[in-house]
């Protein structure tokens, strides 16, 4: 794995605050956005907020602020009482323009900007949004649909990381004591658990080279133990000539994966997550997959790409379904199309899943990534493009 | 004998009613000492570069629009003869990129009975500001096995060696490396190629292809008269390289000087190539937001997100919400700026590229880097160890190409490119 995906987790939550009856997507510069022409623009200054107009029709709504002062700057659309925010868009640098898009309901709001980003903020303003006539989906529940959608996830990671630990621990016992034959049974069905939420196992970024570095992440003189080090023992190269472990080394490189998983264990424990971290680690999964899994560059000693994909897809999955009822109610179209999408994708790994129809965790297995054509290879990775390509757009269908 | 100076080429004929034929290219070429200088001909077709001066050109040349990049690896040959291809690349390499052709003769010129001394694709075609460079690889010093192949062991630089490997890297042995290389670049993609093609021509017996890559829309400016390029993920690439008219700053950082170690580097430079991988299916898939703060800057103006216009400078101490830093720790533009590397610089100078696509209906694209640098263990090798080992955007790209290669200072008229490293 890529130590880049560390600071991901980290950095999503940036954006998007409370999420009430109406959300924030900030994304595209004013001057580009299709919505800007006939939205509404801000003027963010060291002592103004300037909205173009104080009213506006219900439905979505593009604010475009720019900032013209020589602070960052943030843009709050807060309730009628003046203090819960309804959406925001922050760390607007000096100069830039950036976009809120807020699906509106009718009522009376406060637009206010906060330059340096400390205190009230300045320019506080009334705003009305008048009634379009279009309804805007009024869920009074939604909150606690969101709340849901995020308990059930994090139960979930504790869950897979629990499993994985029991997995690892016995893995390594059967590593350290020379049973090649169940580590290898192991090696694969227990990943599964860490590929389901990797977005967030990875998340750990001291943990994550650790534990599930491949020979080509390292730099040179770079240590390398986890996963990887310990599969090219198992499944070792015959060309170039390979040395095996000593039993001393297998007990060393053993004790450690245990050592780091129980680490990762404690830092899931209680993670808190957001709605935009849970759609973006759909993504992410399937980003995943077709950055490693698909391409067999994951596991290239032991070949057994196919078990770490379908962890992906079914992580993914997860996230999916866990989101539905909010998904139904902003985009039920998207939702219908994700729908299908996973289901030839899971009709297509199928083919090459060689254990029955539920099998336990343990005994899952697939053909090796090898004896893959090239013809098997094209059909999966079209249906992950084919799933990936709208799932992208899952966290703005959220949150906008 | 045809004259192959210019006037086998359409454009050129087209002038001569203005100018007689054979001063056509000295009146493009008058009054510029050095590249940065030239005054635009009014048909770019005719811009047209000196071959010969202190310096190679295509380095500080402000960037052509396309790129043919061509390694070679030496046979078992004598010094002498590597010599000789040497004088034969030189010669070569100035008439064309004075819009002549590869041989003596025009390619409808010759002997009927023998093949045409150039393969002729550019006949009608203007220098298109052809630029030929040369350099040098590790190995042409000093074989893998240790042999001094040709009797330059003792003259390798210090700085001329196998890169180190970084975080990630996943390269291919069949495009990286190399004995020699010769980056041919020009405003047409047919000029680069036929130079290319026919300066592998003349190697044959004595030096072979090993791999060669063509490059579009360059990705870096080195030029102020130059807008910012984008690469393929849509970002502008290189606001801040180092440019042509700053001299000072190209003197520190990209000419090797005399006292620096080997004198026969003088005035040349090195030449790192990376062929990077661009995942762009999953970037493109990739929120605004996370794209902006991979690369810690705007998508639109690229300016950088502390704030500003492109050419501001980033205020990587500035605070975003949160308390985090508005400019990401691990953002791209943070960790290869110069402020985060001790100053250091390089002239980058690469291209996009897109080489069809691969099994699995993917675009096999990305940017075909190069930079030229004083000195690589100061600037090239820092700042890449440092990307490698966490920038953000390593999730999108791989590293599958990788070369050194040390260019030596441009050569005078009736000698050749890298005399100085063979003479006593």
């Amino acid at each position: 794995m890529t130590t880049a995906r560390l600071s991901r987790p980290a950095a999503v939550a940036v954006a998007c605050g409370v999420l009430l009856a109406t959300a924030c997507t900030p994304n595209a510069t004013a001057e580009t956005s299709e919505g800007a022409a006939d939205g509404l623009t801000v003027t963010s200054t060291a002592d103004e907020c300037a909205v173009s107009a104080a009213t506006a029709e219900s439905g979505p709504l593009t604010f475009a602020i720019t900032n013209e002062g020589d602070q960052v700057t943030e843009f709050y659309l807060l309730a009628e009482d003046g203090l819960r925010i309804v959406s925001e868009v922050e760390n607007i640098g000096p100069g830039i323009s950036r976009n809120l898009v807020v699906n509106a309901r009718p009522g009376s709001y406060y637009t206010v900007c906060k330059p340096g980003m400390v205190g009230d903020g300045v320019g506080r303003t009334a705003f009305t949004v008048t009634d379009s006539g279009t309804t805007v989906e009024a869920s009074g529940d939604e909150q606690a649909q969101i709340d849901d959608a995020v308990a059930n996830y994090e139960a979930y990671v504790e869950d897979q990381v629990d499993q994985l630990l029991d997995g690892t621990e016995d893995f390594a016992a059967a590593y350290s004591a020379g049973d090649d034959d169940e580590a290898r049974r192991l090696y694969p069905t227990t990943r599964m658990h860490f590929e389901r939420v990797e977005p967030v196992a990875e998340s750990f970024g001291d943990l994550d080279p650790k534990l599930d570095n491949r020979e080509a992440d390292l730099a040179e003189g770079e240590e390398w133990t986890g996963w990887h080090r310990i599969e090219k023992d198992l499944w070792p190269p015959a060309d170039p000539p390979y040395t095996p472990l000593t039993p001393t080394e297998r007990e060393v490189f053993a004790d450690q994966l245990v050592e780091d998983t129980t680490t990762l264990r404690a830092g899931v424990q209680g993670v808190e997550l957001t709605l935009d971290q849970l759609a973006n680690g759909a993504i992410a999964l399937m980003d995943e997959v077709a950055n490693g899994k698909v391409t067999g560059e994951e596991e290239i000693w032991s070949g057994t790409d196919l078990w770490d994909f379908q962890g992906n897809v079914e992580g993914a999955r997860v996230l999916v379904d866990g989101l539905r009822d909010l998904l139904d109610a902003k985009d039920p179209e998207l939702a219908a199309t994700l729908d299908e999408d996973f289901a030839s994708l899971e009709a297509e790994l199928d083919k090459h899943r060689t254990s029955p129809d539920g099998a336990a965790q343990r005994d899952i297995t697939y053909v090796s990534y090898g004896e893959l054509s090239q013809a098997d290879v094209k059909a999966l990775s079209d249906r992950v493009n084919a799933l990936s390509e709208p799932l992208s757009r899952i966290t703005a269908s959220l949150l906008g | 004998m045809a004259r192959t100076f210019r006037i086998s080429r359409r454009k050129a004929l087209s002038l001569a009613g203005v100018s007689a034929a054979a001063g056509v290219g000295a009146g493009i070429l008058a009054g510029r000492g050095t590249p940065e200088a030239t005054a635009t001909p009014a048909d770019p077709d005719l811009l047209a570069y000196p071959f010969y001066g202190e310096h190679q050109a295509g380095i500080i040349t402000p960037a052509q629009d396309r790129l043919h990049f061509a390694v070679f690896d030496v046979d078992a040959i004598s010094r002498a003869e590597l010599i000789g291809l040497l004088e034969d690349w030189t010669a070569a390499a100035a008439r064309m990129s004075q819009g002549g052709s590869a041989g003596a003769f025009a390619p409808d010129a010759g002997p009927y009975e023998a093949p045409p001394e150039d393969t002729g694709e550019a006949m009608d075609l203007g220098p298109s500001g052809l630029t030929i460079t040369f350099g040098f690889g590790p190995t042409l010093f000093t074989a893998s096995d240790g042999t001094d192949r040709f009797g330059i062991a003792a003259r390798r630089p210090r700085a001329l060696t196998a890169l180190p490997k970084f975080s990630g890297d996943m390269l291919e042995d069949r495009i990286s490396g190399g004995d020699l290389c010769i980056q041919a670049c020009a405003d047409d993609p047919q000029v680069a190629v036929h130079a290319i093609r026919n300066l592998s021509r003349i190697a044959f017996g004595r030096a072979s292809l090993r791999y060669s890559q063509l490059g579009f829309g360059r990705t870096s400016s080195t030029s102020t008269a130059q807008v910012t390029p984008r690469n393929l993920f849509g970002f502008k690439d290189g606001t801040a390289n180092l440019k042509a008219e700053d001299p000072a700053a190209v003197e520190e950082h990209v000419w090797v000087a005399e006292g620096d170690d080997q004198a026969w580097m003088a005035g040349g430079s090195y030449l790192v190539s990376r062929k990077v991988r661009m995942n762009v299916e999953p970037w493109d898939r990739t929120r605004l937001s996370e794209q902006e703060r991979s690369i810690g800057r705007t998508k639109g103006a690229g300016a950088p997100l502390s704030g500003g216009d492109e050419f501001t400078a980033p205020d990587f101490g500035m605070q975003g919400s949160g308390g985090r830093p508005i400019i990401e720790e691990h953002s791209h533009v943070r960790l290869a700026h110069p402020e985060t590397n001790g100053g250091a610089r390089m002239l980058r100078r690469g291209y996009n590229f897109v080489d069809g696509n691969d099994d699995l209906g993917r675009l096999d694209a990305g940017l075909f880097f190069i930079c030229f640098q004083r000195d690589p263990e100061r600037s090239f090798i820092p700042v890449q160890t440092r990307l490698a080992g966490s920038d953000i955007l390593n999730e999108y790209i791989r590293h599958v190409g990788s070369a050194l290669f040390a260019v030596p200072g441009g050569a005078t008229e009736g000698s050749y490119v890298g005399a100085r490293l063979f003479e006593a």
